[in-house]
């Protein structure tokens, strides 16, 4: 055991967490912020998709003692009010069916759009392969990138 | 005006005020805190009133709808809801929905999810429950006022006189309506009259989904809860004997470590389990238990015959020729057609195993205690669990409250109640509260597996291309995929449709539109097939067969409706212009009618880079009333998907027993690059009583695809899945 101070979702954080601990198990047995979910534990599926330092990374892949002074946000601070562009459009365009997959493609989505604002069918194609939804909402994915990103491009 | 016998008396009626504001909804806030159905457009109430199991009304006419059904992705969360507020005629930004606790005899309906059933089987207690409780706020409203119940009319929550100027919300008069009788029979309105149903309503948890709530079995939490997880044999046919117990006790973060048994007399279906003996570790972090089971040294034993796909390919073979046959039927004389015929093709068809791969693993909570058990997770069959634990724990059903969370997908596989058991016999043991959760690997490597499939398909033609005898023969591990009373039975005068089983010793269950999935697949391929060798469209070939189910049905016992059937091919027909070539484009079409509810799609494929790409998916769906819209659309199009994705990449193999893969590193789930550019989605109205869509939407998209690819490739596709199958030649990408 050995103790962390982790900066998540704008606030400092203590967790005592054996140093090996994937940031994953950390957010939610030691900090209770269950949105980032558990889908494989082996990066195939991105069900844990959170932003360390903006970029889109596998939280069940990252031990806590990496992640000291990096910025951790997960699904429950990308924004405050939960009107992220994206959230908002993950509404409007109805996306969710079982709903466990979407935290994990909304921060992926999200981290997209930051570096790409504009991104075409292709580029969210490729730039979301790694997350998986069994229910396949896939197309209304991507409908509510094109929203969020306010564009039509094909 | 229709009536309906609401069967509810006085007696019942209480009771289920009993269960809506008594303990065990309220002290479940964890789950059901209040989801506005969309912005709440009317203040918090200081006081609320149960009208049913279903309503409640506050004092400022804020309305709560408890949701009765177990949530799987489905949406029964916001369309069950919208049909009581339709009929309890309020304003559906006034509603706020719950889920409810199991509680059969209030809700006067299955709780289950299952068999796309719960629209159908709801559908009279929803409309039931609103009507009743609309019904009893106008009859207080009446005595209020010392007129007429026919004076009286409501709208959007609002009772007003019809040659009067006084007017008054279900709010104002909730407290009174309390107290009316429960009608004897009620009024519901005609679909002509609906103002909710059929439109689009936003799932009603959709910012919780967005913001990351807790919702979820693997999210919740109890005070004083343990985490615990388990191992299971390494392969089927094997048992656990001992364990180094003390050393994995001794590890940091366990608590306890035993083999626990969940095995009970004369097990009910749900009770499917290969594995009733395991390990369990007790312990404070999942990231601790898993390192615990990293460290398990288990002692197995082999019970049975250690199965490889090899085998399984060898039984089915053999077993198609002399297995046992669990289901027939024959109509003419087929061997003297066949024998007859101008014409006859035959093909075989195979699928393997499949999981269910639910994107969140199985868990559950329980709290098991000397007298009683709480269980909470997520289960599409909560009453089931309730008996089994019962059962299994030696207490009263009475004494064991089941609640049911937000599920991380079912697909059948939340059907099956082993790890609710595995849970509580972990709590009675522990005597604490636990959550059991298993890993990725877990969940996959101990199925209720998709069975694996040999069917093999015969058609002869006259001289004329007449399909004039058809026969399917289907053996699958343990059971065949083949209903002998569907299409095309009825259209054919020498028919024959024979199921067989094989025995297996891996667990196999039901898999999204349970064998129909893969009949559809392959019929609706095969009829391509013979529809092509006949020379005539395959949509042509098929409605010239409904056409003869609807006048000169062959033999009694047809299980679908003729007209519906040609009914959605003619739809999408239209709404695709199959009829105008498009230059690119490859198309393929099929028609399923399953789970009660008729789908037909056409697949357009485009051969981009060499490799087949899937432009636009067309449906047409008859699920009788549609109620809501969007809803709707989306449990379609996820359909196709997955029927897609399962058709082209998915498959479980087997060697010494052991399923060879446990993750998605080699178990292939259909991604966003491969599915479909677009997907649309259109429906027959009508007024007919709506069935559901939770399966209906998966199984037309295997044979389309496979058609499609035929025309984009001029391959066809026999076996599954078809990206790595042999199929006489080169494998095939998608995308």
């Amino acid at each position: 055991m050995a103790s962390y101070t982790l900066k998540i979702n704008g606030t400092d954080q203590q967790v005592e967490a054996a140093p090996d601990t994937p940031i994953l198990w950390v957010l939610r047995d030691h900090l209770r912020l269950v949105g980032t979910k558990y889908g494989c534990g082996v990066a195939m599926c991105g069900a844990c998709t959170i932003h360390l330092d903006g970029n889109a990374v596998r939280s069940c892949q990252i031990p806590v003692s990496a992640v000291e002074g990096k910025a951790i946000t997960t699904i429950e601070g990308l924004s405050e009010k939960g009107d992220h562009p994206v959230q908002q459009a993950w509404i409007e365009q109805d996306v969710a069916q079982c709903g466990y997959c979407q935290a994990g493609q909304i921060m992926n989505a999200a981290a997209l759009l930051e570096s790409n604002p504009n991104p075409s069918d292709q580029e969210i194609a490729t730039a979301m392969n790694g997350n998986i939804c069994r229910c396949g909402t896939y197309t209304r994915i991507k409908k509510a990138i094109k929203t969020a990103a306010g564009n039509t491009n094909p | 005006m229709r009536l309906i016998k609401t069967q509810h008396n006085r007696r019942s009626f209480l009771k289920v005020s009993a269960a809506a504001g008594g303990g065990m909804m309220i002290g479940f806030s964890w789950l059901t805190r209040c989801t506005p159905a969309s912005e709440p457009m009317v203040a918090i109430p200081n006081e609320w009133f149960d009208i049913n199991g279903y309503i409640k009304i506050g004092d400022t006419g804020m309305v709560t709808i408890f949701n009765p059904n177990p949530e799987i992705g489905q949406n029964v969360m916001t369309s069950m809801p919208m049909i009581v507020a339709e009929e309890l005629d309020v304003k559906w930004d006034h509603v706020v929905v719950e889920q409810g606790a199991l509680d059969e005899d209030a809700f006067k309906n299955p709780q289950f999810a299952g068999g796309s059933l719960s629209i159908k089987l709801g559908w009279d207690a929803l409309r039931m429950a609103g009507a009743a409780g609309k019904r009893m706020l106008m009859e207080a409203a009446a005595k209020e006022w010392e007129v007429d119940l026919s004076d009286l009319t409501t709208s959007d929550g609002v009772i007003s006189e019809k040659n009067g100027s006084r007017t008054i919300g279900y709010g104002e008069i909730a407290s009174k309506a309390v107290d009316i009788e429960v009608p004897e029979e009620l009024a519901l309105k005609e679909p002509k009259d609906y103002k909710l149903i059929g439109t689009f309503q936003k799932n009603v948890v959709g910012h919780k989904i967005v913001t990351g709530k807790p919702m979820f079995g693997l999210d919740f939490e109890k005070e004083g809860m343990k985490l615990a997880m388990i191992e299971h044999p390494p392969s089927f046919g094997m048992k656990v004997k001992a364990f180094n117990q003390e050393e994995i006790k001794a590890m940091d973060g366990v608590k306890d470590a035993f083999i626990i048994d969940t095995s009970t007399d004369e097990p009910d279906w749900s009770e499917t389990n290969a594995f009733n003996q395991l390990v369990a570790i007790v312990g404070d972090t999942t990231w601790e238990l898993m390192q615990a089971k990293k460290a398990l040294k288990v002692e197995w034993e082999q019970q049975s015959e250690l199965e490889s796909s090899q085998m399984h390919d060898q039984s089915l073979q053999r077993d198609l020729k002399q297995g046992k046959v669990t289901e027939s039927r024959t109509d003419g004389d087929p061997a003297k057609a066949f024998a007859k015929a101008a014409k006859v093709i035959e093909r075989s068809y195979t699928a393997p195993f499949m999981a269910h791969c639910t994107m969140e693993p199985m868990n559950f909570f329980a709290h098991v205690t000397a007298d009683g058990a709480e269980l909470t997770g997520p289960t599409q069959t909560p009453n089931a669990l309730k008996e089994a634990a019962a059962k299994l724990l030696d207490i009263p059903e009475d004494n064991i409250s089941v609640n049911m969370t937000r599920m991380g997908g079912g697909f059948g596989r939340r059907l099956f109640v082993h790890f609710g058991l595995e849970a509580a016999v972990i709590s009675q043991k522990t005597g604490t509260p636990i959550k059991m959760i298993y890993t990725r690997e877990d969940d996959m490597t101990q199925g209720s597996y998709r069975p694996a499939y040999l069917s093999t398909y015969k058609a002869g033609l006259d001289e004329d291309n007449n399909l004039v005898a058809f026969s399917v023969k289907g053996v699958g591990l343990p059971d065949g995929a083949v209903f002998p009373n569907r299409f095309p039975a009825g259209t054919v005068d020498h028919y024959e449709a024979i199921k067989l089983s094989s025995p297996t010793n891996i667990s196999t269950g039901a898999w999204r539109a349970p064998g129909s999935h893969f009949t559809s697949g392959v019929e609706q391929s095969f009829l391509d097939e013979v529809a092509e060798l006949a020379g005539k469209d395959p949509i042509d070939f098929r409605l010239k067969l409904f056409e003869r189910a609807k006048n000169n049905p062959v033999g009694e016992e047809n299980d679908y409706d003729a007209e519906r059937y040609a009914g959605v091919l003619e739809l999408v027909r239209e709404k695709s212009n199959w009829d105008q070539d498009i230059p690119g484009i490859h198309r393929g079409v099929a028609a399923y009618f399953c789970h009660h509810s008729y789908v037909a799609q056409v697949f357009d494929i485009a051969l981009e880079g060499g490799k087949p790409k899937i432009k636009k998916v067309w449906c047409a769906v008859d699920c009788g009333i549609v109620v809501n819209k969007e809803g709707a659309k989306n449990i379609i199009e996820g359909g196709v998907v997955d029927g897609i994705g399962h058709a082209m990449y998915t498959e479980l193999k087997f060697e010494n027993g052991s399923s060879l893969q446990s993750n998605f590193d080699t178990y292939q789930l259909i991604r966003h690059a491969q599915a479909p550019e677009e997907i649309e989605v259109f429906f027959v109205e009508n007024e007919i009583a709506p069935t559901g869509l939770g399966e209906p939407g998966l199984p037309p998209a295997v044979g389309a695809l496979a058609n499609a690819l035929y025309r984009a490739t001029g391959q066809r596709y026999y076996h599954s899945p078809f990206s790595t199958a042999d199929q006489g030649q080169e494998s095939l990408e998608i995308g």
